[in-house]
C-alpha cells in the first residue's frame, strides 16, 4: 500500500448524498480476479453512454476533474455493497483522499486499507470546499495527513480527525496483517479457552 | 477482556467474549468464529496470502460456496461468460490449494451464502461471522454478531481469524404489537428503514426486539437483519430465544446431544440485561405498517401501497430536492402519483433477502390459481439447492410453473445482475431484493423493492398493487 503523506490536488466536487458502491463501480465490473484496472469503469453509468462515449456533463469526464485526486461528496458516501472494487477503482482513477459529512462504515474501512484518507466534515465545511473545487485547476486543496490539516486555496486551515492507528497506517504505508500476526500467542491462548469448546469445527470434506 | 457487573447489551456480551487483546487505542483484536467465502470478494485476498507466503489460520472455521455469478439456468452446460467462469475457477483453485471447505456449483447444497450459512448450522448463535459481503448481516437473526467486510478483512481473517475494529454503538429498534394480515418481515424493515434513513443506523449494531420481532419465524428474522446494512448499521441482531434454538437443531454442523444443551444454556445468557444502555432507540408500532412498496432509488425511499410518490417541493433542502427530482426522473415516475397501478415488466422473487422456503411459500399463496399478467417476465430463485428441493416436495415449483414464472437454479441472480439475469434500460421490476440503487439489476433497470407476496401481486395483475386486496377476493 503506498503511504499516504501530504497531497496537494484537484478536488472534484460530487454534491450528492448516497453515492453508493454500485454506483462507484457496477457489479458487472466485479468479475475480476485483480485489484487493478478498475479505473476506467469508476461511476461507469454516469460516466458513460450506452456506446461508451463519455457524457460531457459528467464532473469527472471535465478539465481539470479528470485528473482529480479528491472527491468531495454530501452525506453517506459508499453505502451499500462491501465491495472494496470501490475504493480500487477509485484509486486506480486517481483518487486518493474523500471528503464527505458522513461515510458508510465498511467503505470508511476500505478505504484505509488502500491507502485512500476518507475525512468526515460538517456540511457547511464541504460546501465551502465544495466551492472551491468548483474553481477548478487554480484551486487546489492540500491534504495533510501529518498535521491533520486541510489548506484551502486562500491558506485557511481546516482541521481534521482521523484516528490515531490507522493514521500511522497511512503515514507508514502500511497493511496490518504482519502486526496482527505478532499477536499469534494471545490468539492462540484465546482459541483453547475452555468456555469455546461448544463451537463446532468444519472439518474438510464434511462440506457437501 | 472487560469485566463489568453493569447491564450488557446481546451486542456487548457477543463482543466481549470475542476480544482477543484490546490494543492502546481502543482497537480490538477481535476472534471470528466463521469465515464464509464467496468467488466475487475472495480471489484478490487469497492471491494475497500466496504473496506474502502465509496460510489460512483455521480452515475448519471456514466455508466457501459460489453464487453471486453462477447461472441460475441449466447446470448441466459448462458456464458461458468467461470472465464468470475464471472467478468460479480461481475459488475452485483457491479453496484447493488452501483446504477451505466447499460447496461446488452442483451440490445439492450450493446456493446463496447467506441462505446456506444458517441452513447448514454452520452459523450459529453468539458466534462472530463476517463474509465479504455486505448483507452478512442476515446471520444476525440468530442471535450472532455478523456484519460484511472488504477484501483486504477477508485476507486479514483468512490468515488470522480475527479482525481489527473498535466496538459500534448499540441502537435497538423495537416493534411492538401484532401486524396485520399481508404484513411480512420485509414490510416491517422497509418501514424501518423509511423511519431511520439509509445512514440512520451508521456506526450501530440494530439489535430488533419487541412482541412483532418475537412473533417471526427464522426466515424473517432472517429477512430483517440482511437489510440492517440498508439502514446503514453495522450489523443487525434478534435475541436467541425457543425459536431459534428449535430451528437450529439437528442441522449438520450445529453441536449435538450434550453439546447441543450446553451451547443453548450458554445463548440463553446473552439477551440485552434489563437496564441496559442503548445509545439510540426507536420504538414502532406495528398495527401503523402496511405492505409497503419503495418509489426511489434508495432504500430509505419507501411508501406505503396506498401512498403518493414525494415531490421535490416537499422539501428545503436544495440538495435534497434536486435528489427526489432525479431519482423521479430516473424511475419513470411522476412527483405525486399513487404507486399502486404502476405498471410492472418483471418480477423477481429471490436474494438473500427473500428466497427462503417461507418466502416462496407466502408467493405461492397468492399466486396459486392465478397466471403472469401479460407482458411480465417472473422469476423465482430459489437460495439454495436445498430449499428448491424443499419447495418442489411441496408443489411450489408446480404452483409457480403453472401461472407461467420461471423456476430457476439458486444463486445471487437479479439482485445485482452479475449473471445473465439482468434488467435491460427501463424495465421496471418488483423484487423481493434489498437495493434499488440506479443500475442494480441492470444499467438503467427500474427497482421497487418489496415483499415475496407483494411481488407475486405484482406478477398476476402486472402492476403494484396491495395484496391484501387480493388474498382477500380469495378468502
Amino acid at each position: 500500500m503506498d503511504k499516504f503523506t501530504e497531497l496537494t490536488a484537484i478536488a472534484a466536487p460530487m454534491p450528492t448524498e448516497n453515492i453508493d458502491t454500485d454506483q462507484i463501480i457496477p457489479a458487472r465490473f466485479l468479475k475480476t480476479i485483480q485489484r487493478t484496472g478498475l479505473g476506467k469503469s469508476a461511476f461507469a453509468a454516469q460516466r458513460y453512454d450506452a456506446d461508451g462515449n463519455e457524457k460531457p456533463d459528467f464532473v469527472l469526464n471535465q478539465e481539470p476533474y479528470r485528473h482529480a485526486e479528491i472527491l468531495i461528496t454530501y452525506d453517506n458516501l459508499g453505502c451499500g455493497s462491501s465491495r472494496e472494487h470501490a475504493p480500487w477503482a477509485l484509486l486506480d482513477f486517481g483518487i486518493r483522499c474523500v471528503i464527505a459529512p458522513s461515510f458508510a462504515d465498511i467503505f470508511f474501512n476500505n478505504c484505509f486499507k488502500n491507502g485512500i484518507l476518507p475525512i468526515p466534515l460538517p456540511r457547511e465545511i464541504c460546501d465551502e470546499l465544495m466551492d472551491d473545487a468548483r474553481q477548478g485547476s487554480n484551486s487546489r486543496l492540500t491534504v495533510d495527513l501529518e498535521r491533520q490539516v486541510i489548506v484551502r486555496p486562500n491558506g485557511e486551515t481546516i482541521a481534521f480527525e482521523v484516528d490515531p492507528f490507522r493514521r500511522h497506517m497511512l503515514l507508514e504505508g502500511l497493511d496490518d496483517i504482519g502486526q496482527t500476526m505478532a499477536h499469534d500467542a494471545e490468539i492462540s491462548s484465546f482459541e483453547h479457552r475452555p468456555s469455546r469448546a461448544w463451537v463446532p469445527s468444519i472439518t474438510i470434506g464434511t462440506a457437501k | 477482556m472487560p469485566v463489568t457487573n453493569s447491564p450488557r447489551t446481546l451486542f456487548d456480551k457477543i463482543w466481549d467474549d470475542h476480544v482477543v487483546e484490546r490494543l492502546e487505542d481502543g482497537t480490538c483484536i477481535l476472534y471470528i468464529d466463521r469465515h464464509l467465502v464467496h468467488e466475487v470478494t475472495s480471489p484478490q485476498a487469497f492471491e494475497g496470502l500466496r504473496l506474502s507466503g502465509r496460510r489460512v489460520r483455521r480452515p475448519d472455521a471456514t466455508v466457501a460456496v459460489v453464487d453471486h455469478n453462477v447461472p441460475t439456468s441449466d447446470r448441466s452446460k459448462p458456464i458461458e461468460e468467461p470472465q464468470s467462469r475464471l472467478q468460479i475457477e480461481t475459488l475452485e483453485k483457491n479453496v484447493a490449494e488452501f483446504g477451505v471447505p466447499y460447496f461446488p456449483l452442483r451440490s445439492a447444497s450450493q446456493g446463496i451464502v447467506h441462505v446456506v450459512g444458517p441452513e447448514q448450522g454452520i452459523s450459529l448463535p453468539g458466534m462472530t461471522i463476517v463474509c465479504g459481503d455486505s448483507h452478512t448481516s442476515t446471520h444476525g437473526a440468530l442471535g450472532s454478531l455478523a456484519f460484511g467486510i472488504g477484501t483486504s478483512e477477508v485476507e486479514h481473517v483468512l490468515a488470522t481469524q480475527t479482525i481489527l475494529q473498535k466496538p459500534a454503538k448499540n441502537m435497538r429498534v423495537s416493534v411492538e404489537g401484532k401486524v396485520g394480515p399481508g404484513v411480512t418481515a420485509k414490510d416491517i424493515m422497509l418501514a424501518i428503514i423509511g423511519r431511520i434513513g439509509t445512514a440512520g443506523g451508521t456506526g450501530h449494531v440494530i439489535e430488533f426486539a419487541g412482541s412483532a420481532i418475537r412473533d417471526l419465524d427464522m426466515a424473517g428474522r432472517m429477512t430483517l437483519c440482511n437489510m440492517s446494512i440498508e439502514g446503514g448499521a453495522r450489523a443487525g441482531l434478534v435475541a436467541p430465544d425457543e425459536t431459534t434454538f428449535a430451528y437450529v437443531k439437528g442441522r449438520p454442523f450445529a453441536p449435538k446431544g450434550e453439546a447441543f444443551e450446553q451451547a443453548c444454556d450458554y445463548w440463553r445468557s446473552l439477551a440485552s440485561d434489563e437496564g441496559a444502555y442503548f445509545d439510540t432507540e426507536v420504538t414502532l408500532a406495528a398495527e401503523e405498517i402496511i405492505p409497503s412498496v419503495t418509489w426511489g432509488t434508495s432504500p430509505q425511499d419507501v411508501l406505503p401501497i396506498d401512498g403518493s410518490v414525494p415531490s421535490p417541493s416537499d422539501v428545503a433542502d436544495p440538495a435534497r430536492a434536486a435528489q427526489i427530482q432525479r431519482a423521479l426522473d430516473y424511475m419513470g415516475l411522476e412527483a405525486g402519483q399513487k404507486i399502486a397501478g404502476t405498471p410492472v415488466d418483471v418480477v423477481f422473487i429471490g436474494s438473500c433477502t427473500n428466497s427462503r422456503l417461507e418466502d416462496l411459500r407466502a408467493a405461492a399463496d397468492v399466486v396459486r390459481g392465478r397466471h403472469v399478467a401479460e407482458n411480465v417476465r417472473a422469476m423465482v430463485v430459489p437460495g439454495s439447492g436445498l430449499v428448491k428441493h424443499a419447495a418442489e416436495a411441496e408443489g411450489l415449483d408446480k404452483v409457480f410453473l403453472d401461472a407461467g414464472f420461471e423456476w430457476r437454479e439458486a444463486g445471487c441472480s437479479m439482485c445485482l445482475g452479475m449473471n445473465p439475469d439482468r434488467l435491460t434500460p427501463g424495465q421496471r421490476c418488483a423484487s423481493t431484493s434489498n437495493r434499488n440503487f440506479e443500475g442494480r439489476q441492470g444499467p438503467d433497470g427500474r427497482t421497487h423493492l418489496c415483499s415475496p407476496a407483494m411481488a407475486a401481486a405484482a406478477a398476476v395483475t402486472g402492476h403494484l398493487c396491495d395484496v391484501r386486496e387480493l388474498v382477500r377476493e380469495t378468502v
